[in-house]
């Protein structure tokens, strides 16, 4: 009987809560959808719901680009990172040779370096080469990642032995059992990776903020941002904006959440 | 990450019993198959080396140099040893900004800790829905910085905020949350914590799930209540996972951002002005790219000290059972 009513509040408390934890993003989609919602003094539920707010969001900031910008900036950085991890990754699981163990340590170390250590040399480094306001300035630092190439090799260490052994007696050499025994077998901790490469790239701020003043080159993050600047009391259209920088987060979300979970909860502990 | 970074490290710098047969391999053929080695070991490295010393290794370094000089971005350097650097831990703004950001941490971390921590437990039980209930308080960590601070800034609004509208509800006049110096820093730890709170259950449930269901048993038959056995084995045995969210918290909290600057932009009065903050400000506003490699610097300095404290404090605290 205790037990039972234990149960009860339980569920009732993390409903509750989850509810709490919903509401947030409820109300910033009941917003989005109501005209005017920052002139009213009582919030309210929309008498006349309307999409004008996103009309006029994609009216006021080329949000179509802006959009594009950020798809081709997080799809690039996204597959670059994975190339380069997975090849870095074969290596340090496969190839030994002298030095190899420093070289590791050093691509460990880069994971400690906080980002803001890298802003001036970095903006420097990028209008030197004129790369700012370029989608290769926002995306030749995320391509190689040190945490990518972790997650991969620690894969790439369960894989036995025997696999590549029999394949090197058929003949194979390292780029067939890369491609044909390594990469198949470590598909999971790719799609890992590949669901955070894409998360962090979408929803990186600070570097897009620096490198991409033009409007018409900035990404989602720092076109609301500068959009708040403006008009920071249109919270209708604010909201619209945050509608449409979520959902393909969310989508991405629902399709991945099993690997995203793997990623976070494997990464960290094993 | 870091956690097992260390270990793996010293795991790679010895090459396993099986690759030393690999590689023994190539050692004993030709010039030829060893150049061939060595080049193929070349094409696999260089796409990540490359960038890594040009993006990452490369301006850290020049950072360093940076930090010893006047310079503007734009005129020539001047140098100025460690000037920079004294100028900095003597002015009162640096020192609030490091006080600011370590506020911003002590209000943050107990935060997600103990309400991460709940949230863990209660879906570690075998409930109806619990996956979507996991998913639920998820949500928020794939959600970007940008967004979450725009829309906690409206539900905050002091005058037509969801929030301060509900708190009168019931007979509370709600504070003026980011428009208060006094309320700035806690807003932003609300919306922080609201933000981390899933990734820390996530992280703690994967903890959970390793430990030994025996030990509550036998803990059970010997009359151990709820709290005896949160304290005497969950806590213990959930101490790596602990160590992984404290460790992760600190080296992130000293790099608050984002949130800040799309929140209340440092302000009011400078109330919730943090050190990246100023590092930004000093680069683009003010012009003082020098000073600026020297606070980011000072930064590093002092996250590398807090993670290496804290990891070698571990061994007291953090059972590897």
């Amino acid at each position: 009987m205790r037990n039972r009513f234990g149960r009860i509040s339980l569920y009732v408390i993390i409903t509750v809560g989850a509810l709490f934890m919903l509401f947030p993003f409820v109300w910033t989609v009941i917003t989005s959808v109501s005209p005017g919602a920052s002139l009213t003094t009582t919030p309210q539920l929309p008498a006349h719901p309307s999409l004008s707010p996103y009309a006029e969001l994609f009216q006021r900031v080329p949000f179509g680009q802006v959009i594009v910008n950020s798809i081709i900036i997080a799809v690039a950085g996204t597959v670059l990172q994975l190339v380069t991890s997975a090849l870095a990754a074969y290596v340090f699981a496969r190839m030994p040779f002298r030095g190899r163990g420093a070289i590791f340590v050093v691509y460990l170390a880069t994971m400690m370096i906080p980002f803001q250590v890298l802003i001036v040399p970095l903006f420097v480094e990028m209008k030197t080469l004129g790369l700012i306001n370029t989608y290769l300035g926002a995306i030749l630092p995320t391509i190689a990642s040190a945490f990518g190439v972790f997650l991969l090799r620690q894969a790439m260490s369960t894989v036995p032995y025997e696999l590549d052994q029999a394949a090197t007696l058929d003949g194979a050499g390292h780029f067939r059992v890369f491609f044909q025994i390594m990469l198949p077998l470590i598909r999971p901790a790719l799609a890992t990776l590949a669901v955070f490469a894409f998360l962090n790239t979408w929803n990186s701020f600070l570097w897009p903020l620096i490198i991409l003043r033009d409007p018409l080159m900035q990404t989602l993050p720092v076109a609301l941002s500068s959009l708040q600047g403006q008009y920071s009391t249109q919270w209708d259209v604010l909201m619209a904006g945050s509608v449409v920088s979520i959902i393909p987060m969310f989508a991405l979300y629902v399709f991945a959440q099993k690997y995203i979970v793997q990623g976070v909860a494997g990464t960290g502990l094993k | 990450m870091t956690l097992s970074a260390a270990r793996v490290a010293a795991s790679a710098e010895s090459p396993s019993p099986v690759e030393k047969e690999i590689s023994r391999a190539p050692r004993k053929r030709s010039t030829k198959q060893r150049a061939k080695y060595a080049l193929t070991i070349a094409l696999f490295l260089l796409p990540s080396l490359i960038p890594l010393l040009a993006f990452i290794i490369g301006p850290m370094i020049a950072a360093a140099w940076t930090s010893l000089h006047e310079w503007n971005l734009i005129g020539p350097m001047k140098w100025v040893g460690l000037d920079n650097y004294t100028t900095l831990l003597t002015d009162p703004g640096t020192q609030q900004a490091f006080l600011h950001t370590v506020y911003y941490i002590v209000g943050y971390l107990p935060l997600v800790y103990i309400g991460g921590l709940a949230l863990a437990l209660a879906l570690n039980a075998k409930l109806k829905g619990r996956a979507v209930l996991r998913g639920v308080y998820f949500l928020p960590v794939v959600t970007s910085w940008v967004v979450v601070a725009l829309v906690w800034r409206w539900l905050l609004n002091p005058s037509v905020g969801v929030v301060n509208w509900a708190l009168g509800l019931i007979g509370i006049q709600g504070p003026g949350w980011y428009t208060d110096p006094a309320w700035s820093m806690p807003s932003i730890i609300l919306a922080s914590a609201w933000k981390d709170l899933g990734f820390v259950m996530v992280i703690l449930l994967a903890g959970l799930q390793t430990i030994n269901p025996d030990l509550y048993e036998a803990a059970e038959i010997d009359g151990a209540g709820w709290w005896r056995r949160l304290f005497s084995i969950t806590l213990p045995m959930l101490s790596p996972s602990t160590f992984f969210v404290v460790v992760l918290s600190l080296i992130n909290g000293f790099q608050v951002f984002d949130q800040v600057y799309v929140m209340t932009g440092g302000g009011p009065n400078n109330s919730s002005r943090v050190v990246v903050q100023e590092v930004y400000d000093l680069t683009f506003r003010y012009g003082q790219a020098g000073m600026a490699s020297a606070l980011s610097w000072l930064l590093f300095i002092v996250i590398l000290i807090i993670t290496l404290i804290q990891f070698r404090g571990q061994k007291r605290w953090v059972n590897y059972a």
